[in-house]
């Protein structure tokens, strides 16, 4: 039996006369990591408020933890850890003042110190916050999110501004997480990270979701059709097969010697990620 | 309770830490007080009230304490919260398993302990250089007591309900400094109550301002003082009623006005 941590039935949001939401499911198991994947406005942060009781759901029905979110306890949010989109509070205090009085809030939170190492700060513990670098004070969020040992754990945009070097940090942390079995509900609009870190990826466009699978399998879609390139006469020729060598071998007896400006490529995760959202949002 | 508390004292310390570390806010907020009481007292400071011998400094330090009440709960609070609200906090706080009730516990500390400083800075500059005698009486400050925890109170709460007026942080300030200036012109903070015209004095006497001005005239006037004051009293009871009763209502308005982001989400 699966443990179902996050469940999300038809759930529906309105601002004014803007959809945010048009009746999104999701379901996420005891320790896997489910990106929400989709372009800004899509409705992946509404989504996410609304798990983590942060706003009300018009309609549909959501158990996070076995509770409504919307009526949560504090014995429940106890076992919610929350990284929202970035901040710029807690500037003038030092990570290790910053980490210590979060703990307080928990009636059984780790040990400061190892969660410090654990973010990779242990050097910065005695610096202002006010002075890190935008992935430091990232990785700092989730520091403050796990130190209450939360069994389920919500990043939203969390690498958002990161150069490629501080991105790939960060994906190490989230993976040592993942391996102590933390559920991780995940937001981004980097493919790239949705690929490394999920076990499935949830895309949202427009207020619904247009494709739920894991990496692998939209990455075997993006494989399905290759397009084959090439020039003939004036004209440049695009066809779009399912099986290139076949198709090349009648193309390559049509011509004698070379066939010009001739290539056979694949769509990327990206091209995928596009048809997927553009398709929906047309 | 013990929940409660226990947060609450946390985030009273965390804050004290931070106040501190601005220094030129932690600063100003001690030296502000002081800063009027040099000035007003090096106009007008000895010059005496009616026929006795209390100086103007003497009336004008009950004042400058009466506002510090304002200055520390009302003011700071009304502009805090909103900045908290820009910056994060307020909606990180959300997301935390703590009960609202602790932010408020905290913010309340943060309050008393920046206003006994305060005061504290505040009474020592004007017995060295002003001439101000500091009541010895037990008396005297048990009403100072409860004059300072009713005003505390009444006026964080107030400035609470407040906080929700500015769109943002940056704008709180405007909004909140020509309160708190125009109440302490009609309450007889920077000129005698008596003086004041009599329009003004009634307005100013609906607010807690007039009535923490008066308490704490009664603290540190001498009795026979209480001849000088407009109602030839110093009013405790009145002044004990109109506290309690703003703290009600300043109670129900921040429970009701209190929001945790920004109005347009």
């Amino acid at each position: 039996m699966v443990d179902t941590v996050i469940r999300a039935r038809g759930v529906t949001k309105s601002y004014g006369s803007l959809q945010a939401l048009r009746g999104v499911d999701l379901d996420v198991a005891r320790g896997e990591c489910v990106a929400l994947l989709g372009p800004n406005g899509a409705g992946k942060t509404t989504m996410t408020e609304i798990l983590e009781g942060y706003r009300m759901r018009d309609g549909g029905e959501v158990r996070v933890l076995d509770s409504d979110p919307g009526s949560g306890s504090m014995a429940w949010r106890r076992r919610l850890g929350i990284v929202l989109q970035s901040t710029t509070d807690l500037t003038d205090l030092t990570v290790a003042e910053a980490v210590r009085h979060f703990t307080h809030y928990y009636d059984n939170p780790d040990d400061p110190q190892a969660v410090i190492a654990a973010v990779g700060l242990t050097e910065k513990a005695d610096a202002l916050i006010g002075r890190l670098s935008g992935g430091q004070r990232r990785r700092l969020d989730v520091g403050l999110g796990i130190i209450g040992r939360p069994e389920v754990l919500f990043l939203d945009e969390p690498t958002t501004g990161f150069d490629p070097e501080a991105r790939r940090h960060f994906w190490g942390l989230i993976e040592g997480l993942k391996a102590r079995g933390v559920t991780i509900l995940l937001t981004t609009h980097y493919l790239d990270e949705a690929e490394r870190l999920a076990d499935r990826v949830s895309i949202i466009a427009a207020g619904q979701v247009v494709a739920d699978r894991s990496p692998s399998s939209l990455r075997a879609e993006a494989m399905r059709t290759a397009a084959v390139r090439w020039r003939e006469g004036d004209a440049l020729r695009e066809e779009h097969v399912e099986q290139p060598t076949a198709f090349l071998r009648t193309l390559l007896a049509r011509f004698d010697g070379e066939v010009p400006e001739l290539s056979v490529s694949y769509p990327t995760l990206e091209d995928v990620y596009l048809h997927l959202v553009g398709g929906e949002a047309a | 309770m013990r929940t409660v508390l226990r947060i609450g004292f946390a985030r009273m310390e965390i804050e004290l830490r931070q106040l501190v570390r601005d220094r030129e806010g932690a600063f100003w907020t001690l030296v502000f007080p002081v800063v009027l009481m040099v000035i007003f007292g090096s106009v007008f400071g000895s010059q005496r009230l009616g026929h006795t011998d209390v100086t103007f400094a003497q009336y004008f330090v009950a004042g400058m304490i009466a506002s510090g009440v304002m200055y520390t709960a009302f003011q700071n609070i009304a502009i805090w919260i909103p900045q908290e609200r820009d910056d994060g906090t307020l909606k990180r706080l959300r997301g935390l398993p703590m009960p609202k009730a602790a932010y408020f516990v905290g913010k309340i500390g943060v309050v008393i302990t920046t206003f006994v400083f305060q005061t504290v800075v505040l009474l020592l500059t004007g017995a060295l250089f002003y001439g101000i005698h500091i009541p010895t009486g037990i008396d005297a400050w048990w009403r100072f007591a409860w004059i300072a925890v009713l005003g505390l109170t009444s006026c964080t709460l107030l400035g609470i309900a407040f906080s929700s007026l500015p769109r943002t942080g940056r704008g709180a300030a405007a909004v909140t400094t020509p309160v708190v200036l125009v109440l302490q012109f009609g309450s007889g903070v920077f000129f005698r109550y008596n003086d004041v015209p009599h329009w003004m004095q009634q307005f100013a006497a609906i607010f807690p301002l007039k009535w923490l001005t008066q308490g704490m005239r009664s603290v540190f006037l001498p009795p026979q003082a209480s001849a000088l004051e407009v109602s030839h009293s110093f009013e405790t009871g009145r002044t004990a009623l109109v506290l309690a009763a703003w703290t009600i209502a300043g109670a129900v308005l921040a429970v009701r006005t209190f929001r945790w982001t920004r109005r347009e989400q």
